[in-house]
């Protein structure tokens, strides 16, 4: 195999992310925008994932959490006005905010980044909780706080609550000198992101970090023994899963327009972060993008010609069929043929 | 004289049943401790609750001067104790070069800061898998080892953390004489480097010629402890034990 | 503060009665996640699968949805019998069950929901029987025979599986081989079996445990995912694979929910068992009777 190192891989990466950027920007239809942008949004759900259940082997159940918690980060500051705001410690004694009204409206990609350190900071105090448990007790747990954090939104009034919040978005904004569409816009960010989750994840494969965290998943047991500090690596695991989901949850709302809880919770988060990186295969950066590109397409597909019910029923069928036939994936299979063509 | 490792009064149950019943155990440095008893009798969990993959109960584990307990087993493996499966934990995703530049890389390493950052761990790994006889496998899979070939692996990774404290859990198990006789003339140059070896094993003829002492477990308790040669001959060893 | 007695013992009644039920609910996952050390999430899917399957013959044929229940215990102790089997060549045999058994009950769990959907729709469901509607009432507290009833078949459920658990050789095998694998083995019993007579039998827990959920509320599917913190926080409090625990953290959790739907209204409830689980979990994994 070519080697290549993460610089020139960057680089590629870029510049297949410039050639289809541009090529969108020039056919420009808006349909292909809004599907795309899904399907880089689960690029960068299915990665970030991955890094906590392929590398470590510890299962989230809870993606939609942290997708979320972006999410609503970026209404929480939508909604933020430091003109009539004010924070009162006592009846008497108030603070107001008028020194952030330069900062507002606070510009997505900076919204991206505020998304990603709430949802990792959430990610490392869970892992905090709960990591020295086994694996299926995380797993469980994880489960359990998305359940509680869509409750606590849900009782949320400032944000909508249960009944939604209205996002307004602007017509146009400039990208690298360029004048897009808003749809154009949040599409190059979210291509920018799934660019850099890409090398994240392909970085940490090749580093002694993703070696450790391949330990972790092989037999925690024996690499505590041999000097691998398994909570440390875990820690960091669930904190950069976490960043990237919340991530990609921020300019969610800015895409959708109207957010309730129940889209930012949806049962296809869960589902897809898991299904796509165990249909594609998990032991490398590769099966993420090929599960997210063709799992995200197909049910793009089906959810216009078929329900969005039926579509779902089959990615839970295929999740348990490949779980139980092909192991290791997509990418797995593709292995297990080169294996037996090199052999004479 | 202060021991290298220091059991005092440890202590260790699983819900009703008592593993370990207050053992006290004193390893010198440079020593070779032979640990024998019948299964079941706690030699694992003893060496478990040393290593930190247990945490015992009662008492405390001391080693190089310092508590342990309470550490993580990572931390311990850094301060230099190493200890090898009985029933063996390969890391099956990898090849067993690889396997042994994990704890070259996440003790050794770690220890000696990045100050051998370029030294060479593809000889290293080579040269530590010579030591057992699996030079030639170094890019096969775990999986394609025999039982026997995997307990070697075990040893071989234990030594690469670069211990000053080795425990080598039945790694002889299923050997040949020839390959037993290899494995104690490793084990005894290891010592001679100045590595503490405490070696379980149920093969009586390897644990007489390598020990210096010898103690014996017996359902969680120590019943004898001292010269090879004595502890054979007490009557309670030979009733508990060897006698069968 | 003032308090009214008639709402806090009303709402500890119906706690008290609650907490029954999810004893009945959790039995189940006591026995394939606290004895069998098998995730399954799925759990509460089959419990829904209970449900609506007492919904359709008791719409369709007038049988009292208890008995429908009964009924169905030896297809829903087959259905188990016949997934653990998959999870164990699957999973269990390769040794690979943390990742992909997890993905697999999620999996089903999944199918199982949206399969309900298509098939019965996302309208909620309810069962006629007699004793729907009329309360018993003891001074100031009312007991509506909804929840009683329930309970109480609940409570009988749970002390037949303690029973069995306790009294007979396969239960004791099934305690055994939680404990220790090697001995059953040496015992001249199979350990496979065994499990799988396990697992079967906390799946027929379902099929009760989903009746009785749709006596004492309208149930639609994805009714099932809060029941899955509920479970296994039960579980996890009450320590893994103790009976007695079990009962005693499901009433426990039965009367919190009650007393924060109560006093706070009902959209808190899920965050009350999910939150505990992680309490539980960050604090206290062994449980309140656990070792």
């Amino acid at each position: 195999m070519i080697q290549v190192n993460t610089a020139k891989f960057s680089l590629i990466l870029i510049v297949i992310g410039a050639v289809i950027m541009a090529f969108a920007h020039w056919v420009h239809v808006d349909y292909l925008f809004f599907a795309s942008y899904t399907i880089l949004q689960f690029i960068v759900l299915a990665t970030a994932w991955n890094i906590l259940g392929g590398y470590c082997g510890y299962v989230n159940f809870g993606s939609a959490a942290f997708f979320a918690m972006g999410a609503y980060s970026s209404v929480a500051l939508y909604k933020f006005d430091p003109q009539s705001f004010e924070f009162c410690f006592t009846d008497s004694t108030c603070m107001s905010f008028h020194f952030l009204d330069w900062a507002f409206p606070i510009p997505i990609p900076v919204l991206i980044i505020i998304g990603g350190l709430v949802s990792g900071i959430a990610g490392f105090g869970m892992g905090y909780l709960t990591l020295r448990l086994r694996g299926s007790f995380f797993a469980i747990a994880t489960l359990a706080l998305a359940v509680v954090l869509q409750t606590l939104v849900v009782n949320w009034d400032f944000v909508g609550g249960s009944r939604g919040a209205y996002i307004i978005r602007p017509e146009n904004m400039e990208f690298a000198g360029i004048e897009l569409n808003y749809i154009e816009y949040l599409f190059a960010l979210m291509l920018l992101l799934a660019v850099i989750a890409l090398v994240t994840a392909r970085t940490i494969e090749r580093s002694q970090l993703g070696f450790g965290f391949a330990t972790i998943r092989d037999d925690e047991l024996a690499a505590e023994a041999s000097g691998v500090p398994t909570l440390r690596l875990k820690l960091i695991a669930t904190t950069l899963s976490g960043a990237f989901m919340g991530m990609a949850g921020a300019p969610f709302p800015y895409y959708i327009g109207y957010l309730q809880p129940a889209s930012a919770f949806g049962l296809e988060y869960a589902v897809n972060s898991i299904a796509m990186p165990m249909i594609g295969g998990t032991t490398t950066w590769v099966g993420p993008l090929i599960g997210a590109v063709l799992l995200g397409s197909a049910q793009q597909y089906a959810t216009v010609t078929i329900s969005s019910a039926v579509n779902l029923l089959i990615v839970g069928l295929m999740l348990v069929a490949f779980v139980i036939i092909a192991p290791n994936g997509l990418v797995g299979l593709v292995q297990e043929r080169l294996r037996t063509w090199r052999k004479p | 004289m202060s021991a290298l490792l220091h059991v005092n009064n440890i202590s260790k149950r699983f819900g009703g049943f008592v593993a370990l019943d207050d053992i006290d155990l004193e390893v010198q440095p440079g020593e070779r401790l032979g640990l024998i008893g019948p299964n079941g009798s706690g030699k694992s969990t003893l060496v478990n609750c040393i290593c930190g993959t247990l945490q015992n109960e009662t008492g405390s584990v001391y080693f190089d001067g310092h508590v342990i307990d309470g550490l993580p087993a990572h931390q311990r493996t850094h301060r230099g104790v190493a200890r090898s499966f009985q029933l063996p934990r390969p890391f099956h995703s990898m090849s067993l070069a690889d396997n042994l530049r994990i704890p070259l890389l996440y003790t050794v390493r770690a220890r000696e800061g990045m100050l051998h950052a370029h030294s060479d761990l593809e000889g290293r790994c080579r040269e530590l898998l010579d030591m057992v006889g699996l030079g030639a496998k170094a890019k096969q899979m775990p999986r394609d080892l025999t039982q026997v070939e995997m307990r070697k692996l075990e040893l071989a990774r234990a030594m690469a953390a670069e211990p000053k404290l080795l425990i080598a859990d039945e790694s002889m198990a299923g050997l040949s004489h020839s390959e037993i006789e290899d494995i104690l003339a490793l084990l005894v140059r290891l010592n001679e480097r100045g590595i503490t070896i405490i070696l379980i094993e149920h093969i009586m003829s390897a644990v007489m010629s390598f020990s210096q002492r010898l103690a014996v477990l017996v359902s969680g308790k120590k019943i004898a402890d001292g010269k090879p040669q004595d502890v054979v001959r007490d009557p309670e060893v030979v009733r508990a034990y060897l006698g069968q | 503060m003032d308090i009214s007695w008639d709402l806090l013992l009303n709402a500890i009644a119906a706690g008290l009665l609650l907490g029954g039920f999810y004893a009945a609910v959790t039995a189940g996952v006591s026995i394939s996640f606290g004895m069998l050390d098998i995730v399954n999430i799925a759990h509460p899917a089959f419990v829904i699968l209970g449900s609506y399957l007492a919904y359709f013959i008791n719409i369709n044929f007038g049988v009292d949805p208890i008995i429908v229940s009964i009924l169905m215990l030896p297809i829903f102790f087959a259905l188990g019998a016949s997934v653990y089997q998959v999870y164990y060549l699957s999973f269990e045999k390769r040794g690979q069950e943390s990742l992909r058994g997890l993905a697999f009950f999620f999996g089903l769990l999944f199918v199982t929901e949206v399969s309900l959907i298509l098939v019965f729709g996302v309208d909620y469901r309810y069962v006629e029987a007699a004793y729907i509607g009329p309360s018993i009432h003891i001074g100031i507290v009312d007991l509506p025979l909804r929840m009683l009833v329930p309970c109480l078949v609940a409570l009988a459920l749970f002390s037949v599986i303690q029973l069995v658990i306790t009294r007979t050789f396969t239960g004791r095998a099934i305690m055994a081989v939680s404990q220790d694998q090697l001995a059953l083995q040496l015992m001249a019993v199979d350990p496979i079996r065994i499990k799988r007579i396990a697992f079967g039998l906390s799946i027929a827990t379902a099929a009760v445990a989903g009746a009785l959920l749709i006596i004492i509320q309208p149930v639609e599917p994805s009714v099932g995912r809060e029941y899955i913190g509920r479970v296994f926080a039960i579980c996890v409090l009450g320590g893994l694979g103790s009976m007695p625990g079990t009962l005693i953290a499901a009433v426990l959790l039965g009367v919190v929910e009650s007393l924060t739907a109560t006093f706070y209204g009902p959209s808190w409830a899920p965050a009350v068992s999910f939150g505990f689980l992680l309490f539980t979990l960050a604090f206290r994994p062994a449980g309140l009777l656990g070792r």
